[in-house]
């Protein structure tokens, strides 16, 4: 099993009476692309938040490279090499674009380590590098996203969890953004777990897909195959 | 002008304390997002110890270092025993408890140390210098306090801007679930912030004592007027503090030097019902939205 194998297994979460996972069983693998489809409420953002602590599950394993981390703290599961991008509000406004991103090298690095990491984040998203000194407020919701990638990046992570980083931005960006991450799997080996609503695009960078409904896995397959059933796409992914 | 000159100096002196009063006002909202109405308290109990410690036959400084060590623990000590169980619930609840937690306190000291006033020692002279002949209100003691204050107030910046640690403290008080998903140990940070919040408290109420009169209940104007400038400053602003609490020494020492002593009080009450109505965010809030 090589770093950075994410299993989960008869995962199950409730906020109250209310089943938001119902046992899903998915396993992303390195140098890979999982996406996770769904509608609203489908049970993808919980799953993220489920894998790294936010929310406890009700039951289940969350395995990395056979490490149980289903109940430690989030500050410890992001410490074993799990990078969670949340959707939206990931970026803390108040803090400068260049502290943001010192934030998310400080698990571990050296100062050597973040300086060329700094470096390598400014060049690969050439707006932050413009406004590294200004409070984060000021970026637009594209410069946002290359924000709280950057900053995953930064921490050095084995899994990448992302939450509808395509949200609210133009198609031209969502392009490139997933133009970086593909790129970025292929070159370092991470392992992205993506979930987003916007099918087509996500499956068109993903090598595997997994379709949640009601908080159940309703259909995996590789990601081509998905695309290309019209069945599952009329009823489940709206394109 | 002699007068003037006097009235102003004074201010300044005062204001320093307000400041540094103010500054762990601050520090608490923003971290925790709570009012420690118990921080005069506290300072009052630290300063209980360092006289304490003087009295014993220890020197000032001695009892300085106490003062501020037993602050920070105090601070500590708090956050995980008695703020941390209500965080999450109802602010009224934190509200209560600090209000509690203030009349405990001052309860406690009176039983252990005695109600009636007790003089503390000032480390510097007392006597104001003398300019061209006159004698003005301004006192080696007076720029030991200021020093002692600005000195803080560096260091808490330099903390706050230029280390990891100050960074991860200020990106836990801005936003707790991020930080966790960085990896910040953010329950670590707010303990820490207590703390700190809590020795600059304690520093406040030593630098008010020096040369004066200590009795359980004489940190409770300094709360009124600490709060009404960390309300000026916009209560999520440390810079904000520092010049709110400078604002409120001075102008009140206007109104004392001016207007009679006995309306110290009632302008303060005054200024703070000013600025809830005319500017509510206070100067140096970043955004109204913001606001609670």
């Amino acid at each position: 099993m090589s770093a950075g194998t994410l299993e989960i297994s008869g995962l199950t979460t409730s906020y109250g009476p209310v089943t938001a996972l119902d046992t899903v069983d998915i396993t992303a693998e390195r140098g890979q692309v999982t996406a996770v489809l769904g509608a609203n409420g489908a049970g993808k953002s919980t799953l993220l938040r489920t894998i790294s602590g936010l929310v406890r599950p009700a039951a289940g394993q969350v395995l990395l490279d056979g490490t149980d981390l289903t109940h430690a703290p989030a500050e410890a599961i992001a410490r074993a090499g799990i990078a969670h991008v949340p959707e939206g509000r990931g970026v803390i406004t108040e803090l400068t674009v260049e502290e943001n991103l010192r934030l998310g090298a400080m698990l571990g690095a050296s100062r050597r380590r973040t300086e060329r990491g700094l470096a390598q984040v400014y060049e690969m998203f050439p707006p932050l590098a413009q406004r590294r000194r200004h409070d984060a407020h000021v970026l637009s919701g594209g410069e946002r996203q290359m924000l709280v990638i950057g900053r995953a990046l930064l921490s050095g992570p084995d899994v990448l969890l992302l939450d509808e980083p395509s949200l609210g931005l133009a198609p031209r960006i969502v392009a490139q953004i997933f133009g970086l991450l593909r790129d970025l799997v292929d070159s370092d080996g991470v392992t992205v777990l993506l979930v987003e609503q916007n099918a087509r695009s996500a499956l068109s960078i993903a090598d595997v897909g997994v379709v949640l409904n009601l908080g159940r896995v309703v259909a995996r397959d590789a990601a081509a195959a998905l695309a290309a059933d019209d069945g599952l796409r009329h009823a489940y992914l709206g394109f | 002008m002699q007068q003037f000159l006097n009235v102003t100096l004074t201010g300044l002196g005062q204001g320093a304390v307000y400041a540094a009063f103010a500054l762990a006002l601050v520090l608490i909202w923003r971290s925790t997002r709570v009012v420690n109405f118990a921080q005069g308290a506290m300072a009052m109990f630290t300063t209980y110890l360092a006289l304490t410690v003087i009295e014993g036959g220890q020197s000032y400084w001695v009892g300085l270092v106490v003062a501020l060590v037993a602050g920070l623990v105090l601070g500590a000590v708090i956050e995980r025993l008695v703020i941390r169980p209500v965080e999450g619930g109802p602010e009224l609840n934190a509200v209560i408890v600090t209000l509690g937690l203030f009349v405990a306190l001052q309860a406690l000291a009176a039983i252990l140390f005695g109600s009636t006033f007790r003089s503390f020692p000032a480390p510097f002279d007392l006597r104001g210098f003398t300019v061209g002949g006159v004698n003005i209100a301004f006192t080696p003691n007076s720029i030991y306090i200021i020093v002692a204050v600005v000195v803080v107030m560096l260091a808490l910046v330099a903390l706050f801007r230029f280390t990891d640690l100050g960074l991860k403290m200020r990106a836990a008080a801005f936003s707790q679930e991020v930080s966790r998903l960085l990896g910040v140990p953010v329950g670590r940070m707010l303990t820490l912030g207590w703390a700190l919040a809590a020795g600059v408290g304690s520093l406040s109420g030593l630098l008010i004592a020096g040369g004066s009169l200590v009795f359980p209940a004489y940190m409770d104007a300094v709360i009124v007027y600490g709060f009404v400038a960390a309300v000026l400053g916009g209560l999520d602003s440390p810079a904000g503090a520092v010049v709110g609490g400078l604002t409120i020494g001075l102008l009140l020492s206007y109104v004392s030097g001016y207007l009679g002593s006995e309306l110290v009080a009632l302008a303060a009450l005054a200024i703070l019902v000013a600025v809830l109505l005319v500017r509510p965010q206070g100067l140096f809030a970043r955004t109204a939205a913001r606001r609670v």
